[in-house]
């Protein structure tokens, strides 16, 4: 009888163990942190490029919803997800956008809005690339969504595209 | 007794000979964190980007007074556990922590086991 | 033409393969102890044709055989012949040609080797093995084919990854893999076993020279790829607990038990069942690793271009072999009789092997836990060198002691009491640690330990010397040993006493630290035939000592494929290495600098070879014996 049971605990762990790497498999070994949400963003100050403010999360409070946008000119894909974040801009009276830019300068954020369009509500600069890990963001173009309580409600990696840009209108609604 | 007296004597005249060296702190925390957007690098080890700037976080923090628990923590809040090689004592790591040790001892007990046996055998 | 010769070859593999099952099958019903002769000419045929392909792969790699999507994808022209011939196995399909080659040479030897010992076992062993053999023959048939071809056939091919462009690349995976794949033999030698019931020392005498080899090889083939990983990855480091890395570790643990344990089999015929489970587990963490490492289902820096069409006919060939061994093993095992004293021989192998299945399952666990969770929870965690630290060292003290011990005890019944005799020797050890306070200056309680265990280790090993020098048998334990209290001294002072810096600085710029002064002299651009080179000059000057070093750092830019890497400049020394490395902060003219001070490493890889000399020995007495 002792033998039986630890037969049927052997084969059942086998078949388990064979059963998790067949469904491992099929994951993602990549890691990313777009289901990183539910979580209020932390604390910054950060200068804004055209003017002498500071714009700090308590400037953020007083919108229904913002979409801090990560982006720099030299960044291909930040060109493609561009216009979308001008649709946004102009459909969406919720919604405020804020640019980050990171690691860039002046002039050349200057010509990229000038050829693409500037959506954006409030332009911020980030040049040692610090303040952009106090949103966890690890590459650009990276967009967040917060709410008026400043909780993250969803996050893009990578460039916008039709299906988010979407998304993001219906969670604004 | 001479056993434990020779012990004793030795840890005594050891820690009198104890000094402290320069911390590797610093170094020490990046070879804990995780690179996320290399292939199974630390942040010790990678040359990216990401990593740099993750550096001058790490040290702008430490300059601030901040325990290598509370900079591990504050990553964890932005980026998940992932960026750890450390993994947490949290209940979802709760199998992790405690199998090996599980397995040696019932090693132990199996070994235990035999040799008792063994006894068994041989009396007969 | 080369891919249908290749080709042909395969099937010739196969069929060899079903004729031999079925000859044998056929042959084990014949009560004689006679193997029919053409079984082995069929075995003798299998092994001929398995070479040939090999070569025939070779050979498309040599003369640049575009029309072989395998040597397409991994081949250039400009590649130089060595690493042309190299490029063969350092590719997934190319390296599975080599494990069936591995396979089938073992195969065959092992049946003619083998004559003394009972017919059925062997040709049981036999069938067993061929089964392996036709599954991965299949797999490589299906998915992994070096010999596919591909038309119309370009004139170039894409070229090696450079990182793999290291004279390393040649031995590291041969010698890897003879210690995975040898594991097979005795995987299926210990199913024939149970099939045959065969008496248990037989069974050990049998495999004992098979598990060694296999041993050696492993030990050889991870101490060479740490190696390569120390010098050509660039982070000085030689151990990172990857999971590729932990792949390798687990049979190396395995068989370090097995060793042990064949050893308790022959002289005792006892721990029959344990060694039949070892000789299993063995080749199925083998499989496994391979499973772990080509599917893709790891995130790793050892990156096999991973597929998971690969990773789904692994593991199905995995799962087969473990039911199919796990319900022989159930149907027809003998239970064991224990006869131990408990201060005997035996008992302290038994410790060994606690030791060793600790040790294995403590990295399995860390290896597989990730993917246990992502599966089960959805959340993604890392387990990295801060896990596998703190709960192995601390084991690794008490396991020194043992294996200072246990070989001085008797077998069966163990006479002598050995405490005073430990007790001086530990004295000793306590002395010698003393002295290194004196010359290096911090430590912490475990590195303390460590060294005072190692250290007892070294000097009983040493003494042993001198008492077994009529004993030639003995050798082989002592000098193993002696290396692996060497091993973990080395790594133990190298760990405590590595100095670490990471710092930018611009051309022209110095940086001084308590021990150095770091002059970031000059940068210079050099252009070679197939990449383009940024040198550092860098002077190095020892605070402490007083002396000059000149170390030049590289970045190398790659056109074929299109690739960065980063070259260290080590200056290996007796008593430490200097290691700096250079890399580019992008969108600036600092350079990210690291620069490290590690002792004794060259101490580290000759204790690790001193291992497995050990190994070397002992085969080479048993050879002679013969």
């Amino acid at each position: 009888m002792r033998i039986n049971f630890s037969k049927i605990i052997i084969f059942s762990f086998v078949i388990f163990l064979i059963s998790v790497f067949w469904m491992g498999l099929k994951k993602d070994n990549n890691y990313s942190t777009k289901n990183l949400t539910g979580s209020e963003i932390g604390n910054f100050k950060l200068p804004s490029i055209y003017s002498s403010d500071i714009i700090s999360e308590e400037a953020l409070k007083q919108n229904q919803f913002t979409l801090i946008n990560f982006f720099a000119s030299w960044c291909a894909p930040c060109r493609l997800e561009h216009k979308y974040l001008i649709k946004l801009a102009r459909q969406n009276k919720n919604i405020k956008i804020l640019g980050v830019n990171f690691k860039d300068k002046k002039k050349n954020v200057t010509n990229f809005l000038n050829e693409l369009g500037d959506p954006y509500d409030y332009i911020v600069e980030d040049r040692d690339g610090k303040a952009s890990i106090l949103f966890g963001t690890y590459g650009i173009p990276e967009t967040i969504l917060i709410n008026k309580e400043l909780i993250i409600i969803k996050k893009v990696i990578g460039p916008l595209d039709q299906t988010q840009y979407e998304e993001i209108l219906k969670l604004t609604q | 007794m001479i056993f434990k007296k020779i012990i004793i004597i030795y840890f005594l005249l050891s820690s009198s000979l104890y000094c402290k060296e320069a911390s590797l702190e610093l170094i020490e925390i990046y070879k804990n964190l995780r690179c996320i957007v290399c292939q199974g690098q630390s942040i010790a080890d990678s040359n990216s980007d990401f990593a740099s700037t993750i550096k001058l976080v790490v040290k702008d923090q430490i300059k601030e007074g901040k325990t290598e628990e509370e900079i591990y923590n504050f990553l964890i809040s932005k980026y998940g556990e992932w960026i750890v090689y450390k993994p947490t004592f949290k209940k979802n790591n709760f199998f992790l922590w405690f199998l090996p040790y599980f397995i040696f001892i019932l090693g132990g007990l199996i070994i235990f086991i035999i040799i008792k046996k063994s006894k068994h055998n041989r009396a007969n | 033409m080369l891919s249908n010769i290749g080709s042909i070859l395969i099937f010739c593999i196969l069929s060899s393969s079903l004729l031999i099952i079925c000859n044998s099958c056929i042959d084990i019903k014949i009560k004689n102890q006679l193997i029919k002769k053409n079984i082995y000419n069929l075995s003798l045929f299998q092994t001929t044709a398995t070479a040939l392909s090999f070569f025939t792969l070779v050979a498309g790699f040599i003369f640049s055989d575009f029309s072989m999507i395998n040597v397409y994808e991994n081949s250039h022209t400009e590649k130089p012949l060595f690493y042309k011939i190299a490029g063969t196995w350092g590719n997934h399909e190319g390296s599975l040609l080599l494990w069936i080659n591995i396979l089938v040479l073992f195969s065959y030897l092992f049946l003619i080797f083998n004559y003394k010992h009972n017919k059925k076992f062997r040709l049981y062993t036999l069938i067993f093995q061929n089964f392996l053999i036709i599954g991965f023959v299949i797999f490589l048939l299906l998915n992994s084919n070096p010999f596919s071809s591909i038309y119309p056939i370009p004139s170039e091919g894409l070229g090696l990854n450079p990182i793999l462009q290291d004279p390393a690349l040649a031995i590291h995976p041969p010698l890897l893999y003879v210690g995975f794949v040898g594991c097979s033999i005795y995987f299926s030698a210990a199913i024939a076993s149970i099939l045959s019931e065969y008496n248990g020392k037989q069974f050990a005498l049998s495999i004992k020279s098979w598990v060694q080899i296999s041993w050696v090889f492993q030990t050889l083939g991870i101490t060479v790829g740490s190696i390569w990983a120390y010098y050509e990855l660039g982070w000085g480091g030689f151990w990172f607990w990857d999971p590729v890395e932990n792949a390798s570790l687990l049979p190396w643990f395995a068989i370090s038990a097995l060793m042990h344990s064949v050893m308790v089999l022959e002289k005792r015929n006892t721990l029959y069942e344990w060694v039949i489970i070892l000789c299993l587990l063995t080749f199925i963490l083998s499989v496994t690793g391979t499973f772990l490492v080509r599917s893709g289902i790891l995130n790793s820096v050892h990156t096999f271009a991973s597929d998971p069409s690969r990773g789904l006919y692994i593991l199905i060939f995995l799962s087969l072999m473990i039911l199919t061994s796990l319900i022989i093993f159930f149907k027809k095992r003998k239970r064991d009789t224990y006869n131990f004293n408990s201060n005997s021989k035996e008992t302290f192998i038994l410790a060994n092997n606690w030791f060793m299945i600790f040790f294995l399952v403590t990295v399995l666990i860390g290896t597989l836990y990730p993917i246990f969770l992502d599966v089960l929870t959805n959340t993604k965690i890392s387990v990295g060198p801060p896990f596998y630290n703190i709960v192995i060292i601390p084991f690794v003290i008490p396991f020194l002691l043992l294996m200072a011990i246990g070989p001085q005890t008797s077998w069966i019944n163990s006479k002598k009491n050995y405490l005073f005799k430990a007790i001086y020797i530990l004295v000793g050890a306590l002395v010698i640690n003393l002295f290194l306070f004196f010359f290096f200056g911090n430590y912490g309680l475990y590195s303390n330990l460590i060294l005072i265990v190692a250290t007892f280790l070294i000097l009983h090993s040493i003494i042993d010397v001198k008492k077994s020098l009529k004993k030639k048998f003995e050798y082989p334990r002592i000098i193993s040993h002696l290396g692996f209290g060497f091993l973990i001294f080395f790594i133990g002072v190298n760990y405590q006493h590595s100095v670490e810096t990471d710092f930018n600085l611009r051309v022209g710029e110095t940086k001084t630290t308590n021990n150095y002064e770091i002059f970031f002299e000059n940068i210079k651009i050099k252009k070679n035939k197939n990449y383009k080179s940024i040198i550092g000059d860098f002077k190095i000057i020892d605070l402490k000592k007083k002396n000059v070093q000149y170390l030049n750092p590289e970045i190398r830019i790659y056109d074929k494929p299109e690739t960065l890497t980063y070259e260290a400049a080590i200056k290996s020394r007796v008593n430490s290495d200097l290691y700096l490395t250079m890399s580019n902060v992008s969108r600036s003219d600092f350079y990210n600098i690291k620069f490290q001070n590690k002792p004794f490493m060259i101490w580290i890889w000759i204790s690790a070879l001193m291992i497995a000399l050990g190994g070397i020995v002992q085969l080479m007495l048993k050879k002679n014996e013969n």
